[in-house]
């Protein structure tokens, strides 16, 4: 065990994935040399050299239209896009490409990819550094999504998400990379796709995060026990295909239901839950569920601790949720 | 550059030495790809099947790169190109099963017609959206060189997909990183409507190549020969470590972009009626008949043989149930998901929208 944040812990699973198979490789824009913008791929490419850790050209269609091109060739490729900001010039390249072409080839094909792009805000990143977009990517039939909250579960994840034989969009909390530290084993070790963790058991009331907003709902969690309001906290970890058993299982027990994303609210991810715990635990319910979010604007630079759902707006939902 | 010369005759400068046997394989296998093209369009207007998508006066550029490429090398398709995979050996069974969407379709009828794929004959699939087909050309090539295969990726695109983002992030790709992959452009004067000068400024499709570094050339694209030589030159550069080629196949579209296209707004009778003096099917039967290799008879014969069959894989065809319901919620994943087991389950016990004549 080794004390790692996320971008060490991040590093060491492409590590142990590249030591465990020759075939995978990362692409992108300065992983290579620069080890990344957020030098989570550092070191790589003096281990590896540049025929496994790939510079690349700036151009998102590029990187993964060829990386698409790679995996339906046997080789397994990790792709970074810099900013989540920044996938849309690649977006159809992974939603009429890469998500379609198992389904479009009965099987004959498919493309065990990953794309790994930090996401999120509170870093002060302005529009284009703090997007959250993981609902259009949920909302593609056959993309994986996947978002880690603390650096074990991150590695695990990594390694479990190059494995997987479809293909993965890794969302990395850019706010909490190098907030966050613990306990990693240093050999590489999978975590299952699918499976949410309950972070902090509680019997009053249900609150659903992931990513960098974990750690508020945490926050927010233990600010309302002092008053007595005994919070369980679920991490997702993989958004798609959600854990919908360990949602709809907390949902009944408390009967309550908050629910925290960065994403703005309109057709956000937080939407679907609240329908998936309707349709399944409506006779449960003791409050109407709630989303805490992001606005529906364009994220915002001076004020995007407002826009952010931070623990002084959960506070509040929880405190209302639980008296209702 | 042009190999056979209006009078049948070869310019012995480009003949690329094919032996007469070949030459007629590939005469044959054109008019066998225009005799299902013509068959598919008519089924098509009489409703039997919803769409096609043809290659009528293309069909020298299309089994001209099929002949020249090796059994090892890939074809990446753009969507005019089952000539190239019949020419490797698909069954025509299974294509007309796919145009019927039927439970013959290798597709489980989950696309549009010819959207064909076929890993055994190393041809990738057809998707709609122009130009997404040309990066993954290059990242199976990238995929082939670092795996130290001798094979290279011939990728097939027409005139408007030069204006894609894919294209042009494909080619700098290539150039940069060398890859073993030729670039086919198949140009054959439009966009569905759009006419190659409306397209580019440039001159030629070619001078794009020119900028990301890539050997390009631009040849007669319905002289079966002239491109069989401009590819196997390509194949050669691959096999020897030179990275990219650009060839642009000088075509024209003598039909409509699809079955859902109507031509005539947009060009003449009298423009089409001049290019169909370059047929390339006329031109190559001109070589081979001054050869003595070939004549009206077996002409005759061979185009009987080739309508028979296909006219039998069409009733075949007719004869197969529909696809099954439940294979919609197959292959979106590698192991079925919670949420499409639930879907597959509501979906199959739901009720029935069943044909369109039942609507009121």
């Amino acid at each position: 065990m080794t004390e790692m944040n996320l971008v060490q812990a991040i590093n060491s699973g492409l590590r142990g994935a590249m030591h465990e198979d020759e075939n995978v490789l990362v692409m992108g824009e300065d992983v290579g040399r620069l080890g990344g913008v957020f030098r989570v791929t550092q070191g790589l490419h003096e281990e590896f050299g540049p025929d496994r850790v790939l510079d690349t050209p700036l151009s998102e269609t590029g990187i993964l239209g060829t990386a698409i091109g790679m995996a339906l060739y046997g080789l397994r490729p990790v792709s970074e896009i810099q900013f989540a900001d920044f996938i849309y010039p690649g977006f159809d390249q992974l939603v009429n490409e890469a998500a379609k072409y198992r389904y479009r080839t009965a099987g004959e094909f498919h493309v065990p990819m990953v794309v790994r792009t930090p996401y999120g805000g509170g870093i002060r990143g302005g529009q284009y550094h703090s997007q959250s977009p993981e609902a259009l990517f949920i909302h593609t039939a056959g993309l994986k999504v996947v978002c880690p909250s603390n650096p074990y579960d991150a590695k695990g994840l990594l390694i479990q998400a190059i494995r997987d034989e479809d293909p993965v969009i890794f969302f990395e909390p850019k706010r909490a990379y190098r907030a966050v530290k613990m306990d990693v084993p240093e050999v590489p070790y999978a975590l299952p796709l699918g499976e949410a963790k309950v972070v902090r058991p509680g019997e009053h009331l249900t609150c659903v995060a992931w990513g960098a907003m974990l750690y508020e709902a945490f926050a927010a969690a233990e600010e309302v026990a002092k008053r007595g309001i005994d919070v369980e906290v679920i991490d997702l970890r993989t958004l798609w295909p959600v854990d919908v058993d360990s949602v709809v299982t907390s949902a009944k027990k408390t009967g309550r239901v908050v629910i925290v994303h960065e994403a703005p609210r309109t057709c956000g991810f937080g939407g679907e839950l609240v329908a998936q715990i309707a349709e399944r635990a409506f006779l449960h319910l003791e409050a109407p569920p709630v989303r805490v979010t992001g606005w529906d604007t364009p994220f915002p630079l001076t004020h995007e601790r407002e826009y952010l759902p931070l623990a002084h707006r959960i506070v509040p939902a929880l405190l209302e949720t639980a008296r209702y | 550059m042009h190999v056979i010369r209006e009078d049948g005759s070869l310019d012995p400068q480009f003949d690329p030495g094919l032996l007469i046997d070949q030459v007629v394989a590939l005469y044959k296998a054109m008019v066998r790809t225009r005799i299902v093209d013509d068959r598919l369009e008519k089924i098509q207007r009489q409703g039997r099947i919803p769409f096609h998508v043809g290659s009528l006066g293309e069909e020298a550029a299309i089994i001209g790169v099929a002949a020249a490429l090796g059994d090892r090398d890939w074809i990446v398709p753009c969507y005019r190109e089952v000539g190239a995979l019949l020419w490797r050996g698909y069954p025509l069974q299974r294509y007309i099963d796919h145009m019927y969407g039927n439970v013959g379709d290798p597709l489980r009828g989950r696309q549009m017609p010819d959207h064909t794929f076929s890993r055994a004959h190393r041809y990738l699939s057809v998707s709609a959206p122009i130009g997404t087909q040309i990066p993954h050309a290059v990242g199976l090539a990238m995929a082939a060189k670092k795996r130290g295969l001798d094979e290279c990726v011939g990728v097939f695109f027409g005139d408007g997909a030069t204006s894609s983002n894919d294209f042009h992030a494909a080619l700098n790709f290539a150039g940069v990183y060398q890859a073993p992959v030729l670039f086919l452009c198949r140009n054959n004067g439009y966009a569905i409507s759009l006419p190659t000068d409306q397209q580019t400024a440039v001159a030629t499709m070619a001078e794009k190549a020119d900028a990301y570094q890539i050997p390009a050339d631009r040849v007669d694209g319905n002289d079966v020969l002239a491109v069989w030589r401009a590819v196997r030159e390509g194949v050669r550069r691959a096999a020897d470590g030179g990275g990219p080629t650009f060839i642009e196949l000088m075509t024209y579209r003598l039909g409509g972009h699809s079955t859902s296209d109507d031509p005539r707004i947009y060009r003449t009778g009298e423009e089409v009626d001049a290019r169909r003096k370059s047929d390339p099917l006329t031109r190559l039967r001109k070589h081979i008949e001054r050869r003595d290799v070939w004549n009206d008879e077996l002409d005759d014969e061979w185009r009987e043989i080739c309508d028979a069959e296909v006219r039998q894989c069409v009733r075949r065809a007719e004869e197969k149930p529909a696809a099954e319901l439940r294979e919609m919620f197959v292959d979106v994943y590698a192991e079925q998901p919670w949420h499409l087991r639930e879907q597959e389950a509501q979906c199959v016990n739901g009720p029935r929208a069943g044909s369109e004549e039942n609507d009121s």
